[in-house]
């Protein structure tokens, strides 16, 4: 497997859609890439960040009414 | 001349939204605790700095201007609430001798977390928000919908008219932007 490959399951892994395979395939190639190692650690550690940090968005119905708002004065 | 600052006449607010709603969103909800206030909040935020767009100088970035029409609001609403104290009755319903079950109530709530965990994350909202704007606006949308709104695949594929494997490797260089951005203070 090459590193590409490799750097796109742990991607999918942090969003749990990484096959129980994919897993198996990306232990084993981490496990002799040093590369892909660090690769996969940063990755886990930005995950670990967002959840840490608790953001929110505002949800896109929000966000449309206030560009909606913003119209309408702009064409008054 | 070519005048680069922004005019009523050029304003689009579809991307002015984009580009700082989730950031004002997180800056007022650590402040007023309350979502559909802070909605209001930002909107009026909003619709003041589109009256107030030829006052805006330049000096300092569209998003510091913002905030600082945010933080008025967000004193004007406490001041409305102030001055309705007085008329509002607040009920207790709890004996001296519950005490205890008044303390436990308390501990258990999830929403009370301690000041320093709430500054902590507040920071690092805003860190995380700087690395974001680094980001190409396509990119940070996307990345912000898959790891903040945890939508699916399939839904941001459709909404973008782009394959999954471009999703995916949208999502693996804004990843890889991220944690370089990041990496200095957080990891």
């Amino acid at each position: 497997m090459k590193c590409e490959k490799a750097g796109h399951l742990s991607d999918k892994d942090q969003y749990k859609e990484a096959s129980f395979w994919e897993k198996i395939k990306l232990v084993s190639h981490i496990l002799f890439c040093k590369f892909c190692r660090e690769y996969v650690k940063n990755n886990k550690r930005l995950s670990e960040v967002f959840k840490e940090s608790d953001l929110k968005t505002m949800t896109r119905s929000d966000k449309l009414k206030i560009k909606k708002r913003l119209y309408e004065e702009i064409l008054k | 001349m070519k005048n680069s600052l922004p005019s009523i006449n050029d304003l689009n607010p579809n991307l002015w939204v984009d580009k700082h709603s989730d950031y004002l969103f997180n800056y007022t909800i650590v402040r007023v605790n309350d979502t559909e206030i802070a909605k209001d909040l930002i909107s009026e935020t909003f619709l003041a700095g589109l009256k107030s767009i030829n006052s805006f100088k330049g000096k300092a970035s569209e998003r510091t201007w913002l905030i600082a029409i945010l933080k008025r609001k967000i004193i004007d609403h406490y001041r409305k609430i102030n001055s309705k104290k007085g008329k509002a009755e607040v009920r207790i319903n709890y004996s001296e001798d519950s005490e205890i079950d008044w303390l436990e109530e308390k501990v258990s709530d999830p929403y009370i977390k301690n000041a320093e965990d709430r500054i902590q994350n507040h920071e690092l909202g805003f860190a995380i928000f700087n690395c974001l704007d680094k980001l190409k606006e396509k990119q940070a949308r996307i990345f912000k919908m898959k790891t903040i709104d945890n939508m699916d695949t399939e839904s941001i594929c459709k909404e973008f008219n782009i394959s999954p494997s471009n999703l995916w490797v949208i999502i693996h260089r804004a990843r890889k932007d991220m944690a370089a951005c990041l990496k200095e203070n957080w990891f």
